[in-house]
């Protein structure tokens, strides 16, 4: 099939960028949407034109690298995916399609579609861990951990920290993205010990590198390519009231 | 003071003040609703809360307050999203979020500038004095509210001002009461979907509760 792209392109971080249009020729269905762009761009190098720069590293679902906004959805149309996992049979021949790098002031564009997303790395540091004494490996039930604790955990760290919840937000939040990180150490035995800072920290951090406030327009769950619920979200502002609670006491 | 610099604590904030209000629009709607029962009735009513005296003061102060906090940190919060996205996109689609969702600040405003014209015109007097309660009794000599809600809202443009208004705060409420819930935390999978019908329901009983009265004015059913 045969398509349109508009594709951003930006030459570096202070550089204006605009949509650049493009056609990709003889696509077929069973590529990912990478692979078409990869092809575009074998077009590109092959006119001595400078190839389309995007994200990507493991190409199968699980490393949150791969990062664009296609036609208005982080991620692109189909639920539950990341851009790499996204097929090209999911469009129609003649389409037109618009690849745009996730927007937020915490996310500078560093070039086309690539962005500097080490905002929410730094989120991370502020708190996304857990304290252990080092020494030899305790064993392996030496702490239970109750199913229904355990399966929400992995619920929550399903996420892979892609930024789409960002990028979809209309507040450019990362409250989704924080929610996961908090949830998913709080609800370990471990991670309870330094919940109460935990939340406020990295609730502070995320404020600090320039995302927005929650809003609860929910976009974000809409396009996890994980599907993480904004129950976490809860989960996170119920944490922080309880710290607070626990400062005043 | 470290709460209300927080994202969360500002939220909260906003949450508590919300429902706060959303506890007087209720109340508000029922003792408007008196007005059905004519001047008897609304007149009574308004007579037992000027009864109150001094104590109507300290509620209006804490309802200002309360306010003032709402608007405050909306319009601060409001702000700091935008100057989160400060390129948009050319192509952006909406999957969860609502239109009410995404145009709070400006419902908000509308409900803001309303309600100092409502406070103007039936609380202090100074819109439209001829038809006063302060200046006019009825026969068990009480102020009648009955004649200046009816004499009011017969003026079409006056009705048409009200009745946006309160299309403004239904649709404010539609995302505020089960945003609140969300944001204090009282949202888990089998609550969710509960919360969010419940919110739409009481802001849309909110909606007829009062639109009704101007309808009725309009409509001929009450009439002074
Ligand atoms: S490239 Fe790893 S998730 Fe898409």
């Amino acid at each position: 099939m045969n398509l349109t792209l508009f594709v951003w392109r930006q030459k570096g971080p202070r550089e204006p960028g605009r949509l650049e249009q493009y056609s990709a020729e003889n696509i077929s269905t069973e590529m990912s949407f990478l692979e078409m762009l990869d092809v575009v761009n074998e077009g590109l190098i092959r006119s001595g034109r400078e190839p389309i720069a995007f994200d990507h590293d493991c190409r199968e679902g699980i490393c949150g690298t791969c990062s664009q906004v296609i036609n208005g959805v982080p991620h692109g149309p189909q639920e539950k995916t990341t851009v790499c996992q996204l097929h090209m049979r999911n469009f129609k021949d003649g389409d037109s399609i618009y690849i745009e790098p996730w927007r937020a002031k915490a996310f500078p564009v560093i070039k086309d579609l690539v962005v500097d997303r080490s905002a929410l790395d730094r989120v991370i540091q502020s708190g996304g861990y857990i304290s252990v004494h080092t020494g030899g490996v305790p064993d392996a039930n030496a702490v239970l951990v109750p199913k229904e604790d355990a399966e929400a955990a992995m619920d929550a760290a399903e996420c892979i920290g892609c930024g789409a919840c960002v990028a979809a937000c209309p507040n450019g939040s990362a409250m989704l993205f924080t929610a996961a990180k908090v949830s998913h150490l709080t609800l370990m035995p471990q991670g309870k010990v330094e919940a109460a800072r935990r939340v406020c920290v990295m609730t502070e951090a995320m404020l600090k590198e320039g995302f927005g406030n929650c809003g609860n327009h929910y976009e974000c769950q809409a396009v996890c390519p994980k599907g993480i619920s904004v129950q976490f979200i809860a989960k996170l502002n119920r944490e922080f009231i309880k710290a607070a609670l626990k400062a005043e006491a | 003071m470290q709460f209300l610099k927080s994202s969360i604590g500002r939220k909260i904030v906003m949450a508590l003040s919300g429902l706060i209000m959303v506890l007087f629009v209720i109340a508000h709607m029922l003792g408007n609703a008196s007005v059905f029962a004519g001047p008897d009735g609304i007149n009574a009513y308004a007579a037992k809360l000027q009864g109150f005296g001094p104590f109507i003061w300290v509620f209006r102060l804490i309802m200002l307050s309360v306010l003032s906090l709402h608007v405050y940190f909306g319009i601060l919060l409001t702000l700091e999203n935008r100057a989160a996205r400060p390129a948009a996109y050319t192509v952006k689609k909406d999957l969860r979020s609502t239109f009410a969702s995404r145009t709070m600040i400006w419902t908000g405003l509308v409900i803001a500038v309303y309600l100092v014209y409502h406070l103007l015109h039936f609380t202090f007097h100074v819109i439209n004095p001829g038809i006063s309660s302060a200046v006019n009794v009825d026969a068990s000599g009480r102020p009648d509210v009955f004649r200046m809600v009816v004499l009011g809202l017969q003026d079409l443009f006056t009705s048409f001002i009200y009745i946006a208004a309160v299309i403004a705060s239904a649709l404010h409420l539609t995302h505020g009461i089960q945003s609140a819930f969300q944001t204090l935390g009282g949202n888990n999978d089998r609550t969710f979907p509960v919360i969010t019908k419940a919110g739409t329901i009481a802001a849309g009983i909110l909606l007829l509760g009062y639109i009704s009265i101007p309808l009725a004015v309009i409509a001929g059913v009450l009439k002074h």
